[in-house]
């Protein structure tokens, strides 16, 4: 089981790449932070306003005998423009926000697939796609609602915190002091709390994850659960697992859930304290310091004060409340940055793949598609040769093992001659598939030589020998979208009519023309309304359309009637003439008149040649062929 | 749809209830926060008066701790009762698709029904705490400021009636346009997803074809998509903040000017009209007035958001397995005996034509029967029928003289063992995957139908032998090992019909030989229905059945077609000519 449940861990470098990616946004940074400031700022002003308000305006005004309003009225006036201010900055950080935070996750997302489009099989091999699912999914969500949430939100309660503290300040020296001895009681509480419910949450996860990796399993086999009436059985593991998944999320949800109300009726016993405290300092007539100067404690202040301690409860809550958010979007982070970290397949190729054509016997490149191809080889000497590709494959001592130290082919040696057609026979793991994987550089050889028309595979670029062959696989991978698109995925500029050739040199056009919607058949979830003999049939139509110099057809008829096989393989036959093919059969019918048959054992090449020369060797194909040993 | 999810409640009734209740208990003592306050203002310090500064702020700390207390106990019982919720529902579902038929099945994909399992539950979830909480709290928060405030002073009050409704229309404005760009957004998701998933599935076929810039392409235009649309949606609900400010201070400015007058012109005398601590405590329901309403809305957002998740879980749930356990079930199946008469059968009722037409059959117990027919002929179809997987859609299919749709379906399929195409290894050990045919095997039983399926020949070679631990989705065995170990699980069952559908496909033809070699010598009662590419895998049956485009074209040994049917003849022919010719 690798499917090891992540720990949610926080790398330092994370929080450094975020910012990274926020630097794009240099400018429209800065204008969200400002429009923060003065927003937050409004919020302080209008606490203090209303200590203005009773101290200047009203307590003066009762006592005179015929108030005049005109100054209140200009002070009203003045906080009316500041609100403006504040709510015109609210508006624009909140909306430029959303273009920063979408941005950003749009980059991570792009960055994520292209990233994960460079990578080499072996990522793939040795990583489960729930887990990298789950970096689209889960991972990229934690991010969203960390950056267009809770990022602004602790701003703006930081700049709020510290604006409050300064008018508190303001206003009195004591009754702040009194406030930070409270703070120090709020904080110890917050601690505790957030630290438990952060442990419940990262248990939860895990939790999660198991139940969802038990319900994938278990859907994707429903089938055999019912065949076997085994339901009560994998209803039992599910009960189990989902008992554990509801203990830790209770838990996790009810630290998560007092967290609100210990911190809001924290603030409603700090008001109340503040009262008493204020009041008593009042009526005791203790001289109120403040930053601007000695004074006396006025109603005004107390009042003042209440208000402004709600403002700085307040957003100390909601900094508390965020906090677990932002920790699981930063371990989110992290993981998204380790896919982005994976190194990707290395290519050092620098020969490349051109059409061309014969002119005066010499080899010219050639946008057009001739139907001849060359490699187009620039030397270190800054010349430039082109060499036709035939289809000239040559392994020459080679070695490779998926793991260092182990070895799954042992000194290979293969020539196979432009026209020819190729077939490797074996017990599944001797290594069959692996030849032709190497040959397409999925993966790359511990030792020894392969060339391609005389060049080393090392030395042309990647996707240009892939393009130089086709490959039709066992486990037929069809995409969303209809059969025509589907075929044409093997030449994206071809007609429809190249497409539905294809389909009829694959023996598809029947079935395909019986489908509701015929080529416009929309394939969804991988095709699962055709039968494996259908897929399998579509994905050799997708690769005759590519048209391809080389042919790599890995176990491509095994689910198809041998009826059918033998139409689709005249069909490929002609296809491919004058070209080269490697065939990977499991049955010796299909492989039977190739020019070449290999056979493997335990990564080595035992015998070879032709069908007539093997048997008559009357060796392992011999035995085979006969039904007198067996492959596995 | 919220009556069959409430169903999912259960045992959590108690914890449901009692979280808005403690939490209406919270909201009153916090209203009473204010007007005690107000009275601490006037009547303290205003007076200078210590004892009641005292009085009031002693009643004022038991208030807000009574209010504390009442909270986190909402917030204990809502985490368990949504906890619980979503639990019994994820439950439900699963157990609802353990009664699935494979109809059902067919009908939701594998990928959607694991997402109701999972994101879905999870939105659930997180809209019906709220509920439970925010949706009860800010209503009556809302009424209890507003009532409080009239009480202090109903002319100054009257400003709320304006203020309220706008704020209310405009939320209500923003809500209605997110929505549906909301909707695109996850319609889109699932878009996302899908693309990721098709790729790492297929990323050999990708990059085989160089289609890496084909796929990022298509990823970034729907990645693009969601970009917009959710800038759109977040743009708009940009507007929620500012226009609850703007409610806010105007609110604020409003009751500052008229209440400054009003406290003035009564010369701040309580009877007359207005004190400033009840000035004060105006301020307080303001912010408490409109931060419920701004509450409301999201819960609003939320409910709409997770509205979608509920009705995806709720088509599950509502789903009516299409395979319903007879009345009076017969629980033993007699023997091996099949027959099909008449049978007619469709996936899809609106399908034009049949995929099997007019199937007549009669298998005795213990005989083995072959299918051989093109891709595409219908023999999973057919075969499908006698384990009743799927329900005829004219005729009958007998097993041991009784129609298959009058057995109790577990009876009748723990005595119809059948090998799927498609088959599933699940992760544990080779041992307990054996064990799903009968959990109560011993070592010996199972050694000994590894050796009927030539299986034990290979477990052996493992380190750990039949420990050695299965991968999810069987990936560190081969094929021909998955499917030999595939029929000794269904050989466990000791069943009265065994069912091969193309079994055997990836196992060479000498193995394939020693197990029907295993299968006449050791379970000769059994009737065994082998379906097949391969004549030689059917040769010897006593009959074989030509299957092509859902008929039967010729049914009998294999001499009589090799006489009277073109296409076995052509079949044979295909895989034994070469063959002939070199020996």
């Amino acid at each position: 089981m690798n499917k090891k449940p992540s720990r949610p861990q926080v790398n330092p470098n994370t929080l450094k790449r975020l910012l990274g990616y926020l630097s794009v946004y240099k400018t429209r940074v800065i204008l969200v932070v400002i429009c923060i400031l003065l927003s937050a700022i409004a919020n302080v002003m209008s606490s203090l306003f209303i200590q203005r308000l009773i101290d200047d305006y009203i307590s003066p005004l009762l006592l005179e005998a015929n108030p005049v309003f005109d100054a209140l009225f200009r002070a009203i006036v003045q906080m009316a423009c500041i609100y403006v201010i504040g709510i015109l900055a609210s508006l624009i950080y909140n909306r430029t926000m959303a273009v920063i935070s979408q941005g950003i996750l749009k980059k991570i997302r792009d960055d994520m697939f292209a990233h994960m489009q460079t990578l080499p099989i072996k990522y793939f091999d040795t990583h489960t796609h729930g887990d990298v699912m789950s970096h689209y999914t889960n991972d990229t969500d934690a991010l969203r609602q960390m950056l267009s949430q809770s990022l602004p939100q602790l701003l703006s309660s930081c700049v709020t915190i510290v604006a409050v503290f300064i008018s508190m300040l303001y206003l009195s020296l004591w009754m702040t002091l009194f406030i930070i001895v409270f703070l120090f009681l709020i904080l110890k509480v917050v601690k505790s709390i957030a630290g438990k419910s952060s442990v419940y949450f990262i248990k939860q996860q895990q939790n999660i994850g198991d139940v969802n990796g038990y319900i994938e399993e278990m859907i994707n086999g429903q089938k055999v659960v019912k065949v076997f009436c085994h339901e009560d059985e994998a209803k039992a593991v599910f009960d189990q697992k989902n008992e554990a998944l509801c203990d830790s999320m209770t838990t996790a949800n009810t630290y998560a859930n007092i967290l609100m109300p210990i911190m809001g009726n924290m603030g409603n016993i700090l008001y109340v304290l503040l009262a008493l405290v204020g009041g008593s300092l009042a009526i005791a007539g203790v001289t109120n310091i403040s930053l601007t100067g000695a004074g006396v404690m006025t109603l005004g202040t107390i009042a003042s004060f209440l208000t402004m301690s709600k403002s700085f409860i307040n957003p100390i809550a909601q900094v508390s409340q965020q906090l677990n958010a932002v920790i699981m979007a930063l371990a989110g982070a992290t993981r998204i940055f380790e896919l982005l970290d994976e190194e990707p397949e290395e290519d050092h190729g620098y020969v490349t793949l051109v059409n061309a054509k014969r002119e005066n016997g010499e080899l010219v490149e050639c946008k057009e598609r001739t139907g001849l191809w060359a490699w187009k080889h620039p030397h270190s000497d800054g010349t430039l040769t082109y060499e036709e590709l035939k289809g000239d494959v040559v392994m020459e001592h080679v070695d490779f093992g998926y793991e260092e130290n182990k070895l799954v082919l042992h000194d290979i040696n293969l020539y196979a001659e432009p026209g020819q057609k190729v077939a490797f026979v074996g017990a599944t793991g001797a290594g069959k598939t692996t030849i032709t994987n190497l040959i397409n550089r999925f993966y790359d050889i511990a030792d020894g030589k392969i060339r391609y028309d005389g060049i080393n595979i090392t030395k042309i670029k990647k996707d240009d020998l892939r393009r130089s062959m086709g490959v039709v696989l066992q486990d037929v991978n069809l995409f969303t979208g209809t059969v025509m698109e589907n075929i044409r995925y093997g030449k994206l500029d071809a007609t429809d009519e190249e497409c539905i050739a294809a389909a009829k040199l694959a023996n598809a056009d029947g079935f395909i023309r019986m489908l509701p919607d015929g080529y416009q058949t929309v394939l969804e979830g991988d095709g699962s309304g055709l039968s494996q003999g259908q897929r399998q049939l579509i994905s050799i139509a997708r690769a005759a359309v590519a048209d391809p110099p080389v042919m790599i057809l890995d176990e491509a008829t095994s689910s198809i009637d041998t009826r059918t096989e033998a139409i689709v393989q005249k069909g490929m036959d002609a296809l491919m003439h004058g070209r080269t093919v490697f065939v990977i059969a499991h049955r010796l019918s299909t492989v039977k008149n190739s020019d070449v048959i290999m056979v493997l054992e335990h990564g080595r090449i035992i015998e070879r040649g032709n069908h007539e020369k093997l048997i008559a060797e009357k060796g392992k194909y011999y035995q085979l062929y006969t039904g007198a040993f067996e492959l596995e | 749809m919220i009556k069959t999810l409430a169903g999912s409640i259960r045992q959590y009734k108690k914890q449901t209830i009692m979280s808005p209740v403690t939490v209406a208990l919270e909201v009153f003592f916090e209203i009473m926060i204010p007007l005690i306050m107000a009275k601490l203002i006037d009547e303290g310090i205003d007076q200078g008066d210590m004892g009641v500064i005292w009085k009031y702020g002693l009643i004022l700390l038991a208030v807000a701790m009574i209010s504390l207390f009442c909270g986190a106990i909402s917030g204990k019982f809502a985490a368990q009762a949504s906890s619980g919720f979503a639990k019994n529902l994820r439950q439900d579902i699963y157990y609802k698709v353990q009664e699935f038929s494979f109809a059902n099945i067919d009908k939701f994909s594998t990928a959607s029904l694991v997402t109701r399992m999972t994101t879905d539950i999870t939105n659930i979830q997180m809209a019906f705490q709220m509920i439970i909480r925010i949706a009860v709290r800010s209503p009556i928060m809302l009424v209890c400021a507003l009532f409080a405030a009239f009480k202090i002073d109903a002319q100054l009050s009257l400003i709320y009636v304006i203020t309220v409704p706008i704020l209310g229309i405009g939320l209500y404005g923003i809500i209605m346009k997110v929505h549906p760009i909301f909707e695109r957004v996850f319609k889109t998701y699932d878009r996302l997803n899908a693309i990721v998933q098709e790729n790492l599935y297929g990323i050999r076929v990708v990059k085989s074809f160089t289609r890496e810039d084909h796929e990022v392409g298509k990823f970034d235009q729907v990645s693009d998509n969601i970009y917009k649309n959710f800038v759109k949606a977040e743009q708009i609900l940009a507007f929620n903040m500012p226009l609850m400010q703007l409610a806010v201070y105007t609110c604020m400015l409003l009751i500052c000017w008229l209440g400054a007058r009003a406290i003035v012109a009564c010369g701040g005398d309580e009877a007359l009209g207005l004190s400033t601590g009840e000035f004060m405590s105006l301020f307080t329901y303001t912010m408490q007035i409109l931060m419920s309403l701004m509450m409301l809305s999201m819960v609003f957002v939320m409910i709409i958001m997770a509205r979608a998740s509920a009705e995806r879980v709720c088509e599950v749930l509502s789903e009516e397995s299409t395979l319903k356990n007879p009345n009076n079930p017969v629980c033993e199946v007699k023997n091996g005996d099949i027959q099909f008469e008449d049978v007619v059968f469709t996936y899809n009722r609106k399908a034009d034509k049949p995929v099997l037409n007019h199937i007549n059959l009669n298998i005795r117990s213990g005989q083995t029967i072959g299918i051989i027919g093109g891709t595409g002929s219908s023999k999973s179809s057919l075969v499908q029928l006698i384990p009743r997987l799927y329900d005829v859609t004219e005729g009958r299919v007998l097993v041991g003289d009784v129609d298959v749709r009058d057995y109790d379906i577990e009876s009748l399929r723990n005595e119809v063992a059948m090998v799927l195409q498609k088959n599933v290894l699940f992760s544990g050990t080779i041992k307990e995957n054996l064990r799903w045919g009968d959990k109560d095997a011993t070592d010996e039983e199972i050694q000994r139908v590894c050796r009927l399926a030539c299986a034990d020949e290979f477990v052996q070679t493992f380190p750990e032998g039949y420990d050695t631990y299965i991968e999810q989705g069987g990936t560190n065995v081969s094929g021909g090992q998955k499917q030999r170990l595939c029929i000794a699980r269904a050989l466990l069952k000791k069943p009265k019909i065994l069912i091969l559908d193309d079994s055997t496909s990836a196992v060479d033809t000498k193995t394939d030989a020693a197990i029907r070699k295993a299968f006449a010598e050791e379970i000769p009662d059994t009737t065994k229905i082998i379906i097949a590419q391969r004549v030689s895998s059917v040769e010897e049956a006593d009959q074989i059945i030509v299957l092509d485009d859902g008929e039967i074209k010729a049914i009998g040994r294999h001499e009589e077609l090799m006489q009277s049917s073109d296409i076995y003849r052509e079949v044979y022919e295909s895989q034994k000519k070469g063959g002939d010719d070199n020996e």
